[in-house]
């Protein structure tokens, strides 16, 4: 008869358990990092018509000429891309070489941002219907792919590069380097 | 005044949108001319996860990202690709999460097998309990 009284119990605990778990995930944000799911695999073929006058374009033959890059998908109409303007100024001043995806942009906002917030990249494709971004498991501006010299996906970052995500990212350069 | 003038400034103001100043894509509002088309990139449209406003599939959102998601779906069906062939194309881009509605596979597995098993478990309890009653 104890025994039972006991097993009583059980569901209310469980009811309970249930409801902290539940009022924890209201208060949880939604929101998450979608991940590429490209990390490790070859960049898939694209080819991005110049995103300004006097600069070249870009395409996936770009990322396998033996050397790591970095690729960053901004945009003029973009206000944490200011944000990050300066860490990648730094970082080609460390000798990373940075090439740019420029989202649903126009050349003269572009030229416009470039001259407001600095221009550290060598080339700037202009993907104006955003499908090479979707090609590439991005969800959002301003990310940061880290590409090998043989074309292969090695380190995304997901949002604004802060000064404290700097050495992070040196260090993926580093390892897409060896 | 100071009130006037500050009101007035809210109508010089231009809010801060995470859009770009571009048009929305082709597709991205407009239904394609075949009505079974429409329908099958419809029903694909809601059940991809939008990728800006993680709770809403790209069908309901208003995000830019979204019309732009619609777009390509709209044109993949227009030219002919299966729902499934292009769910395979976004989630080996983004994985499963992508889909408001994820394959059974590992952890998620007890999503789908828990409920089943609470139901088979409750008849059975019902079940004793009448049974019981139907003796005393």
């Amino acid at each position: 008869m104890k025994s039972l009284r006991l097993i009583l119990w059980v569901p209310l605990i469980g009811l309970i358990f249930f409801l902290v778990f539940f009022l924890k995930g209201l208060n949880q944000p939604e929101e998450r990092k979608i991940e590429s799911a490209l990390i490790g695999q070859p960049v898939p073929e694209f080819t991005l018509a110049p995103g300004m006058v006097g600069r070249p374009g870009l395409s996936s033959a770009d990322l396998r000429r033996g050397q790591p890059r970095l690729i960053n998908i901004f945009a003029s109409w973009c206000i944490p891309c200011r944000q990050e303007a300066p860490q990648l100024e730094q970082l080609a001043r460390m000798g990373v070489p940075i090439d740019g995806i420029a989202v649903r942009d126009r050349p003269e906002d572009l030229a416009r941002f470039l001259q407001s917030y600095g221009d550290p990249f060598r080339a700037i494709g202009a993907d104006v219907d955003r499908r090479v971004q979707l090609n590439l498991g991005s969800a959002g501006v301003p990310e940061t792919f880290i590409v090998d010299g043989r074309g292969i996906i090695r380190h995304q970052h997901i949002g604004v590069i802060t000064a404290a995500d700097v050495p992070n990212i040196m260090a993926a350069y580093q390892e897409a380097s060896r | 005044m100071r009130r006037l003038l500050l009101l007035l400034a809210l109508f010089a103001a231009t809010p801060a949108l995470a859009d770009s100043l571009l048009p929305a894509a082709r597709w991205a509002n407009v239904q394609l001319p075949d009505p079974a088309k429409e329908r099958q990139a419809k029903a694909l449209m809601e059940t991809i996860r939008c990728l800006a406003c993680q709770s809403e599939s790209v069908a309901d959102s208003q995000a830019e990202v979204a019309g732009d998601v619609r777009s390509m779906i709209r044109e993949r069906v227009q030219a002919g690709e299966s729902s499934d062939s292009i769910r395979a194309w976004l989630t080996s881009r983004y994985g499963d999460q992508i889909s408001l509605q994820p394959p059974i596979s590992g952890a998620n597995a007890a999503l789908y097998i828990v409920p089943i098993l609470l139901l088979i478990g409750g008849i059975f309890l019902v079940r004793g309990r009448l049974r019981r009653r139907r003796k005393a």
